[in-house]
């Protein structure tokens, strides 16, 4: 077995398990979690080369779908909420990628970013409709078909969310090694000759842009869900500053490093928050720049079995 | 919209644009030699704000004249921008012209996040409003209008002058046409005995006291407060992609286009209005993905 793999099994029990110990917990994980299927999402733009200031837009407008959506229909199951999330990210990514798959490098960051800006003014500005900055409160609905406690509410929802990592991850690396998800690798490498064998770099972005927002808008709603409040602040630029961190972090060589990175930026953040308050940031800036310098392969290059070589900051 | 609210428009949106186009005058020169977007330009606006409003609060406790801003505000700029855009270029930006362009981002990315959090341990988080000169200048009449002679006269007037010193430097001087050499091609101009290495380091000081100095020349006329510099490096970019990246005098023209943009919708549809600068930005790189006044370049196979 590869040491991803045990790595992939060690992550998952300690997910599970560690709350019966440490109840306190939950809620953290919960927030790693989702914060590990966005950085997933941003591990396959990673690959094609290109790097993505903007995906808290699909996050916070995934959030926001789906507490409009319990706001209207109250009697909405927590999946379904979970779904709405991803078909909000899905129909997103569809229309705006089919625009920003254009462009490369710089523009393709800061086009992202733009955009994002554009809907966090806008959830900010109309407050009749989105509570301004306040932001919406979710009721708790049910979760597949049972109301529940808070704390019950909350087992469910961690290892629903466990589940559902386990199976993305599979899903995306299953992605990764099919004609499409070479053909995105290939865009990095060179997206000319990509062209002359006679695939699409615009398709080949596209479905990598629309599976990356699909799967932000499913974190944005687990968010949602977890915290039972949605604000503008889930869509400003430095959340998805935050995002790309947690994937450069864990590295993009394996899906698992999405979590890794996930587990480790939520708990840096939790202690600090504790004992460094106001310095977080600066805590995090520093580790970024030494793992550009160190370890541009991030954490999960360290569980590779095989030693061939890859470029420098690939 | 009675006429006196269209001049007022005009007049807040080019005081505002004077503002915006030194920022995003530092950030395409950087750009432009350097090739690296950086992220934490729009720090180097609020260091600058900040410095020049603690020195402005200095200067009051002491006794002196208002009068004395005119000078305080250039120092607090070339403060900031020396110290800090040094210590970045020598520590950070020296170390990644070779690596991939999303590293380079991120390193500058990670520098905003430790200069935004610097910044909120020295100043804290409560506003600064240091407006002493623009109530000593005091006000002039236009067509009606009565405006603050500081946004009237100063600002654009600065931002005119940093505008027309720079072109020079760079097309007449040795230096600046150095400068302009490195921007075109880094490895040639090693050849032909550039110091590339000086040259950059002198770039990205002087792009960073451009973005100091519009903080400075900024913080008298709104309220300085944390997170401004994160808001600035996007609308700062917003000119420089609308322009082209590395467009000085496309630089000029989108800043005042996004100026207007903005201080009209200020007046006709208040709610669009951190729209403007990004929906301007958006259309222009729908149609000319190159910006405005840029070139398309032959791609490299």
């Amino acid at each position: 077995m590869s040491r991803a793999k045990i790595a992939v099994i060690v992550l998952a029990l300690a997910a599970l398990l560690l709350p019966v110990v440490l109840p306190w917990i939950k809620t953290p994980l919960i927030m790693a979690t989702a914060f590990g299927i966005a950085a997933l999402g941003i591990s396959i733009l990673i690959i094609s080369g290109q790097i993505s200031f903007g995906h808290a837009l699909y996050v916070c407008a995934g959030g926001y779908i789906a507490a409009f959506a319990v706001r209207e229909w109250a009697f909405l199951d927590s999946a379904v909420l979970l779904c709405i999330g991803a078909l909000t990210g899905a129909v997103l990514g569809v229309i705006i990628g089919s625009f920003v798959v254009r462009y490369r490098g710089i523009f393709f960051g800061m086009l992202n970013l733009a955009l994002s800006m554009v809907l966090f003014a806008v959830l900010g500005k109309f407050f009749t409709y989105t509570g301004g900055t306040d932001g919406l409160r979710l009721e708790r609905t049910p979760f597949f078909g049972i109301a529940m406690a808070r704390d019950q509410f909350e087992t469910v929802l961690l290892v629903t969310c466990v589940v559902l990592a386990l199976l993305l991850g599979w899903l995306v690396q299953r992605y990764l090694r099919s004609v499409a998800g070479q053909a995105l690798a290939a865009v990095k490498t060179n997206e000319t000759r990509l062209e002359y064998v006679g695939i699409s770099a615009y398709q080949a972005m596209w479905i990598g842009y629309i599976i990356s927002a699909t799967l932000s808008g499913l974190s944005g709603a687990m968010f949602a869900i977890a915290q039972g409040l949605v604000t503008p602040e889930m869509g400003y630029w430095v959340r998805s500053g935050e995002i790309v961190f947690v994937t450069i972090l864990g590295g993009v060589g394996h899906p698992v490093g999405a979590f890794i990175g996930a587990g480790i930026f939520e708990f840096v953040k939790l202690f600090a928050a504790a004992y460094l308050t106001g310095a977080w940031q600066m805590v995090l800036g520093i580790v970024l720049i030494a793992m550009v310098f160190l370890a541009p392969r991030g954490i999960c290059a360290m569980l590779e079995t095989d030693k061939s070589e890859g470029k420098d900051g690939s | 919209m009675p006429q006196e609210l269209y001049i007022l428009a005009i007049l807040d949106g080019l005081s505002y644009a004077a503002v915006l186009f030194l920022v995003a005058l530092g950030m395409t020169l950087v750009f432009g030699v350097m090739n690296i977007i950086n992220m934490a330009h729009g720090s180097f606006y609020a260091l600058g704000g900040y410095m020049a409003a603690s020195l402005g609060l200095l200067a009051t406790s002491m006794g002196a004249s208002p009068a004395w801003s005119l000078l305080i505000l250039p120092l607090a700029a070339v403060i900031i921008g020396t110290v800090f855009g040094a210590l970045m270029e020598t520590t950070l930006m020296q170390r990644i012209y070779t690596k991939d362009p999303i590293l380079q981002l991120l390193v500058t990315f990670s520098a905003f996040m430790i200069f935004e959090d610097l910044q909120r341990l020295v100043w804290g988080t409560q506003p600064y409003f240091v407006s002493e000169i623009v109530n000593y200048l005091g006000t002039a009449e236009v067509l009606g209008i009565t405006y603050t002679r500081y946004q009237l006269f100063l600002l654009p007037g600065v931002a005119l002058t940093v505008f027309v010193a720079l072109r020079s430097f760079l097309k007449y001087s040795s230096v600046g046409r150095q400068i302009v050499a490195v921007s075109h091609h880094r490895e040639v101009s090693t050849a032909l005995g550039i110091n590339v290495k000086r040259v950059s380091l002198l770039t990205f000081v002087v792009g960073s006291i451009l973005g100091a100095l519009a903080g400075a020349l900024a913080s008298p006329t709104v309220s300085w407060v944390p997170g401004i510099g994160g808001e600035m490096i996007v609308l700062s970019f917003a000119v420089v992609a609308t322009a082209g990246l590395g467009q000085i005098e496309g630089a000029l023209v989108a800043a005042v286009l996004i100026g207007l943009a903005r201080s009209f919708a200020v007046y006709l549809l208040p709610e669009s209005e951190v729209l403007m600068p990004f929906l301007i930005m958006v259309l222009v790189l729908l149609f000319r993905p190159q910006g405005l006044f840029s070139v398309a370049t032959a791609r490299r196979v």
